[in-house]
């Protein structure tokens, strides 16, 4: 049976077929949907973790009980799970173990674009890398094998183009007959202390050198011969790009990045005149193949950030004069209105940034929808760093500044990020007494990457009721003396609660109570009452348009001088923010 | 390069339906027995941001982007999105598009004006252009939430598949609930 499936899909086919009993995650662009897929499959237990290191221990857990576990995130979550990353590489696994990493090239929806293949070296683990869906689910399932094979956890490396990609796929029935997970005893294996750590190490190092060993007759890395001028290694989508940029190219695909398979390698480079490494981001397997003492070209003339595509490779074998250059395509570069993202209209987190804005705060942000309050009109955020970072940047910054400059630090987080690892962060801050004030934008879900339930929402994954964190609580049992909670639609009340919080030499949190309006569950949230702006009272003063919502557009008359404003009725919510800023009642009910 | 690769971009901004009309695309083309990818980036571009979506059909794709100066139809759901996107097609390209404006930001701000004579621009330099206004036939089928469809409809006319085939994808991907005003909204679309 054949189906269309995106590279998360197929990931979750695979784990399903490669019988995985346990799965966690935490969600992350582009990763997000691995998890979500696999929660559709009911022979396996899968849930979201709070961060991705919880998530990761979770599936070692599971495997250390012989279970196959997978957990899932996007390349900047391995720096959170990097710790028990490191040591369960020595202990090895039960069950098989597969880290999946979905990197963003070209930052479609991230902070920075780290390549983690860096990871797998670093860590001593194996990495596969698929070029489609069809590799992403039958790469998934070759794991499990492998990571038992050779007692190791094996990461798998996505990117946002195999993610968010579609192709066509051949399901096939899961594997039977695996072993019931039971509990086993095995304290020098699964122990790290020094003197079990020191007889682990140098079984890591030989597992590196049989894998590698083992690599050079996988199937999954392959030597594809055609034309002997130009040779190229690659790996994953570049593979797709090399083949469609060209397609006379002979090739080494490799389907194991790491560790790289010597020997295939040197056969490869034999057969060609000339060895290049055609690679997104770093020059990972070119400065090993250099290490080989092999002669190839990368990094000299394929760019080093962002994405490639057929056309950037295309592009630079032209500009080295490696192939002929094509005819110069007609391509106009002119300056059109840019359409960037926007906090939605009805967001709970609009009048709070437009009221930070008001205020002259210093925000350190975090990672979420809210990170958008840094856009005009809003222009209500001055640093982000990674998730949870807000509240110890705040926490950091005041301890130089004067009394009056430390006032206007605040913190802004999400709920789920609060979950993520703000919680550390505002221990410390209350543990040291930092005098800034916090604002947890609690907005019932973890919305940025399309609303998955946290362990504050109330439900789980499968949307079953489950107790919640609550917030406030948890602020106070930290430490924190004055936490306040307020409806962020109020400006009148947030306002008034921010500048008492803010002019407080202590440590604050403020926690805003309205959920997100994208959340379907009318339970949760609903639209109120719609407005509108009464034209023959609108006197055209812009005030409503301050805080950039969507929907309200700005109606210039003929001459393009004065204008009103208008309430787009498909797009409104009613949540009257617009209209308590109206000096002049325009905007109101729809009768 | 693969000239027996057909490639489609979908343009529009994120919520226009975008994703499910490429959704029914590459699934009728995997039915009528192509091989077919197709990419496009979620995320942040759900808040309202400029959405492209890649569809390439043939014997064999290997990109699942669509390589710059070599997009064959573009299908345009909001006329500035439909112009940022005018690079990616080959000279001679076809254009369908949505006759809708959506405000960028600064335009709802008064800081910019949404450009003027887009359709008419877009046609001089593909003159193999076609407007369509989607969401008045989507009205008249009943459900101007299925604007989407009423342009896939119009776009079907210029892929060579058959009837059923395209039927058999809309009732894979469409919600049971809402397939008779889809199939409608598509029929029209076809029809023009």
């Amino acid at each position: 049976m054949k189906e269309i499936l995106s590279g998360n899909e197929a990931i979750a086919r695979g784990a399903f077929e490669a019988g995985v009993k346990v799965a966690s995650a935490y969600p992350g662009t582009p990763s997000t949907e691995i998890l979500e897929n696999i929660s559709t499959y009911s022979s396996i237990n899968s849930s979201w973790a709070p961060n991705e290191k919880v998530a990761l221990e979770v599936a070692i857990g599971a495997s250390f009980g012989g279970a196959r576990s997978i957990a899932c995130m996007k390349h900047v979550g391995v720096n959170v799970a990097a710790d028990p990353l490191f040591t369960l590489s020595y202990t090895g696994v039960g069950g098989g173990l597969v880290l999946i990493v979905a990197d963003d090239p070209e930052m479609h929806s991230s902070q920075n674009e780290q390549d983690s293949r860096n990871y797998a070296k670093f860590a001593k683990v194996p990495m596969l890398e698929p070029a489609d869906s069809q590799e992403c689910k039958e790469f998934t399932r070759l794991a499990f094998e492998l990571s038992e094979k050779f007692d190791t956890p094996v990461m798998i490396r996505s990117c946002t183009r195999i993610s968010h990609g579609k192709s066509i796929v051949s399901l096939s029935e899961p594997v039977t007959g695996l072993p019931e997970p039971k509990l086993v005893k095995n304290p020098p294996k699964l122990v790290m202390l020094p003197g079990n750590a020191r007889v682990r190490h140098p079984l890591v190092e030989q597992r590196t050198l049989d894998l590698s060993t083992f690599g050079d007759s996988w199937e999954i890395n392959r030597i594809e011969s055609r034309s002997e001028e130009i040779g190229i290694i690659c790996t994953g989508v570049t593979y797709q790009y090399v083949r469609e940029a060209l397609p006379e190219a002979s090739t080494l695909k490799l389907g194991m990045v790491y560790p790289l398979p010597k020997k295939l390698i040197n056969e490869f480079a034999a057969t060609v005149k000339k060895l290049y490494v055609i690679e997104e981001l770093d020059p990972f397997i070119e400065e090993q193949v250099l290490a080989m003492g092999i002669p190839v070209i990368g990094k000299e003339i394929i760019p080093l950030c962002g994405e490639l595509s057929p056309g950037r490779i295309r592009v630079a074998f032209e500009k080295a004069e490696i192939i002929p250059a094509s005819e110069t395509k007609n391509v106009i570069e002119e300056k059109l209105i840019p359409r960037p993202p926007n906090m939605c209209p009805g967001c709970p987190h609009r009048g709070v940034f437009y009221l930070l804005n008001k205020a002259n705060a210093y925000v350190t942000g975090d990672i979420g929808c809210y990170t958008l309050g840094f856009m005009p009109p809003l222009n209500a955020m001055d640093t982000c760093v990674c998730m949870g970072a807000s509240i110890s940047n705040a926490s950091g910054i005041v301890r130089s500044l004067p009394p009056e400059e430390q006032r206007r630090v605040v913190a802004v987080i999400g709920d789920s990020t609060f979950l993520h690892t703000g919680v550390n962060s505002l221990m410390e801050m209350a543990y040291n007494q930092a005098p800034a004030t916090v604002i947890i934008l609690d907005n019932r879900i973890t919305a940025m990457t399309g609303r998955q339930e946290n362990p504050a929402s109330g439900y789980t994954l499968a949307g079953v009721k489950a107790p919640e964190v609550d917030i406030p609580d948890l602020c106070r049992a930290l430490g924190i003396k004055h936490v306040r909670i307020l409806d962020p639609y109020d400006l009148e009340e947030t306002k008034k609660v921010l500048q008492e919080e803010m002019s407080r030499a202590e440590p604050s949190v403020i926690i805003t109570n309205r959920p997100c309006c994208l959340i379907k569950d009318d339970s949760r949230f609903s639209k109120s009452a719609l407005l509108e702006v009464v034209q023959s009272d609108c006197t055209g003063c812009k005030a409503c348009l301050r805080i950039g919502c969507p929907a309200i557009e700005w109606q210039p008359d003929a001459e393009g001088k004065k204008g009103k404003s208008f309430i787009d009725p498909l797009l409104c919510t009613g949540c009257t923010v617009c209209q308590q800023l109206c000096k002049f009642n325009a905007i109101r009910q729809v009768k | 390069m693969a000239d027996s690769i057909t490639n489609v971009l979908l343009v529009g901004v994120g919520g226009q339906g975008i994703l499910l009309a490429s959704e029914i695309l590459a699934e009728a083309f995997m039915i009528a027995g192509f091989d077919v990818k197709k990419s496009e980036i979620h995320g942040m571009s759900q808040r309202g941001g400029s959405v492209v979506s890649h569809v390439r059909f043939g014997e064999k794709v290997y990109s699942p982007v669509v390589p710059e100066g070599e997009g064959d139809i573009l299908f345009g759901f909001e006329l500035l999105e439909t112009r940022r996107y005018l690079n990616l097609l080959r000279p001679g390209a076809k254009v369908i598009v949505n006759d809708f404006m959506i405000q960028p930001p600064s335009v709802l701000l008064g800081n910019d004006r949404y450009p003027e004579n887009l359709a008419e621009e877009i046609s001089q330099r593909f003159t193999d252009f076609k407007l369509i206004d989607g969401l008045k036939i989507a009205t008249e089928v009943g459900n101007q939430r299925v604007a989407n469809t009423v342009l896939l409809g119009a776009v079907s006319k210029h892929l060579k598949l058959d009837d059923r085939v395209w039927q058999k994808a809309l009732q894979k991907m469409v919600p049971a609930k809402a397939l008779q005003v889809n199939l409608k909204a598509f029929e029209s679309g076809r029809s023009l």
